[in-house]
């Protein structure tokens, strides 16, 4: 049982008035790859910075490889980050930009150009080392700044929205850049971000955070499918969320009244009972959408709203007579036999199994 | 069409007009300075290098012009060094009052030069510092600090506000920092800085005669000389003067612009 590498224990930041990080406990193991995500203003750059020392936790304590880092300074730290804006420096070139942790080790000017050029050629952007890094793409001088956090062999890489200012499609390739380095280096990875796809295709373990306070941490899947709560189910994906009342308890299979009909729900843990208020998520994909009224326990009728095409997959919005909006998402292909422009009726319905009940 | 045109021209009319009022002076003392007539009068006489031959075997001349470019230099050195200071502290603190300080170290140019200098002149005497080569650097240097400290915000501004933590971050302690990014960035800013407050100080008459004493610097010369008598050693000196300042500051100018121009790029 190896000892985790990084440890936040009731970590707090205040600046002033405001607090960014109300007491966050977290570990992450080494080799892991963490994704931190979240709406702006969550908190999760303030627990990258705190990681790299660029901001001290007002309360609690933060443990790298087992050594306390509280008042630790960034330079006497192994934790490069990369940076939204790069902070490529543009008065060197390319490989200067990547000697730069080197040299302030004092490493030799030989061993430090080795090591530069070696980097730079791993990430496929040897070519440009003399160039003015401001003549570079975007693409190249995401690449330059990875080798510059990587050049020093560090045990943690943190990274802030490194792909934010970059293309779709560079996005994606930039993605597979990254898993494969850090599958290659086996180096722990935290991936600050605040895009459900790019966390989702990277991380081993994804953390939720709103308001400065983790909501979830799991799996990429047990978040999709399992959110553990009302806050987390909005933010990722698109989910229809139910609420109701218990009406029914029937070994564990909860009969729901809301105001669009009466639904069943499985409630795996038992934590409910008769009466209690229940909340339910049923994703807008696992929905089916039929023409004729469905023979199935959950069942709800709509109108449609409007459409979403976004290539493959469409997303419909559909409101209820009470006035309850539900997504469905389907394969474009699907839509024909739909024919979804002529407008009347629409009847929702789900399997049991797909419904998922949010505890507490 | 046309009405656009005409605004056009007399837009540019009006701009070499412009030229013209300031540079025709400086014209007319430099085409003087050839002129071998003791008068400044129209037709021309002969051209003639005597002018210059004259100072230059004036000893007071060589004397005066030594002077000048210690003090420029010596000013330009500590001014920008100044400037730099307060335009870092700025950049990177915040604290209360931090409008009020920077009004104040915004001041001096505001202030009128005579009163500065009498000023100055009443400050030295008191503290028994009057009359040295050094005090006019230091004169010198609280009036042209703030020009060099408006450059170097002006560049400051432009840098990314990571760039600094991104140093710390790959292990530079803030004293490398210093050395290894925000001097370098700041560069060009820093040249030009240092060539224009030479320039400014090179030029300043008001507060050098006050305060210099018997170390009189070009400007304080000049006006002993035109004191005198009209002596075309005037327009020779001048023109002297002239070909320098212009100098520091196209090159102060050509510094700031290079690095403006390729960060737009």
């Amino acid at each position: 049982m190896t000892s985790p590498l990084v440890t936040f224990d009731g970590v707090v930041k205040r600046f002033g008035d405001f607090t960014a990080v109300q007491r966050l406990d977290l570990t992450i193991d080494a080799g892991e790859f963490v994704a931190i995500m979240g709406p702006s203003g969550c908190g999760k750059t303030t627990t990258l910075r705190m990681l790299a020392g660029l901001d001290q936790p007002s309360e609690g304590t933060i443990h790298i490889d087992g050594q306390l880092m509280n008042n630790v300074g960034p330079h006497k730290r192994d934790t490069p980050l990369v940076w939204q804006s790069l902070a490529l420096f543009p008065f060197l070139n390319a490989r200067e930009n990547v000697e730069f942790g080197l040299k302030m080790r004092n490493q030799g000017a030989k061993e430090r150009r080795d090591k530069a050029m070696d980097w730079l050629e791993r990430l496929g952007v040897a070519e440009f080392s003399e160039r003015n890094v401001e003549t570079l793409s975007g693409g190249q001088r995401q690449r330059v700044a990875l080798a510059r956090s990587l050049v020093t062999e560090p045990r943690l890489l943190l990274l802030d929205e490194p792909l934010s200012a970059l293309d779709a499609h560079l996005v994606i390739r930039m993605q597979s850049v990254l898993t494969r380095l850090q599958r290659e280096l086996g180096i722990t990875f935290v991936y600050v971000t605040h895009s459900q796809s790019e966390a989702f295709a990277m991380a081993d373990r994804v953390v939720i955070m709103s308001n400065g306070e983790i909501a979830q941490v799991g799996l990429p899947r047990d978040i999709y499918r399992e959110p553990a709560n009302q806050f987390v189910a909005e933010f990722v994906g698109r989910n229809n969320i139910i609420i109701g009342n218990i009406t029914g308890n029937e070994n564990g299979n909860l009969a729901i009244q809301a105001p669009d009909g009466l639904f069943t729900v499985t409630d795996y843990e038992r934590v409910k009972n008769v009466n209690d208020e229940a909340t339910f998520v049923i994703a807008a994909d696992l929905v089916t959408v039929s023409r004729t009224p469905a023979e199935s326990e959950n069942t709800v009728s709509c109108t449609l709203i409007s459409e979403e095409f976004i290539g493959s997959v469409v997303t419909l919005f559909l409101e209820t007579k009470q006035g309850t909006e539900f997504k469905v998402q389907l394969q474009e292909r699907e839509l024909i036999t739909l024919d979804h422009t002529a407008g009347g009726a629409f009847y929702l319905s789900w399997k049991t199994a797909d419904a998922h009940l949010l505890p507490g | 069409m046309i009405v656009q045109r005409l605004i056009n021209w007399s837009l540019r009319g009006y701009v070499l007009l412009l030229f013209v009022f300031i540079f025709s002076p400086i014209l007319f003392s430099v085409v003087f300075s050839f002129n071998s007539a003791r008068f400044p009068t129209i037709p021309l006489e002969s051209f003639t290098l005597h002018w210059y031959k004259t100072i230059w075997n004036d000893p007071d001349v060589w004397t005066a012009a030594r002077n000048s470019l210690i003090v420029s230099a010596c000013t330009s050195v500590l001014a920008t060094f100044l400037g730099f200071c307060t335009a870092y502290s700025d950049y990177r603190y915040n604290f209360r009052f931090k409008s009020a300080y920077l009004a104040l170290v915004l001041l001096p140019p505001t202030i009128p030069l005579i009163i500065m200098a009498l000023a100055m002149l009443a400050w030295f005497s008191k503290i028994g510092a009057s009359g040295q080569l050094w005090s006019i650097i230091i004169a010198h240097s609280v009036l042209t600090a703030p020009f060099a400290m408006a450059i170097i915000r002006l560049r400051l501004n432009q840098m990314d506000k990571d760039l600094e933590s991104a140093a710390w971050n790959l292990g530079a302690s803030e004293w490398r920092t210093m050395r290894e990014v925000i001097l370098p960035f700041c560069k060009p800013a820093i040249i030009s800085a240092l060539f224009l407050t030479a320039a400014v100080s090179f030029d300043e008459f008001a507060i050098a005669w006050f305060v210099s004493g018997l170390n009189k610097t070009i400007p304080v010369l000049i006006l002993e000389i035109v004191q005198g008598n009209i002596d075309p050693q005037v327009n020779a000196i001048g023109t002297f003067v002239f070909l320098v300042s212009m100098t520091l500051v196209i090159v102060a100018q050509i510094f700031f612009t290079l690095r403006a121009g390729k960060m737009m790029s």
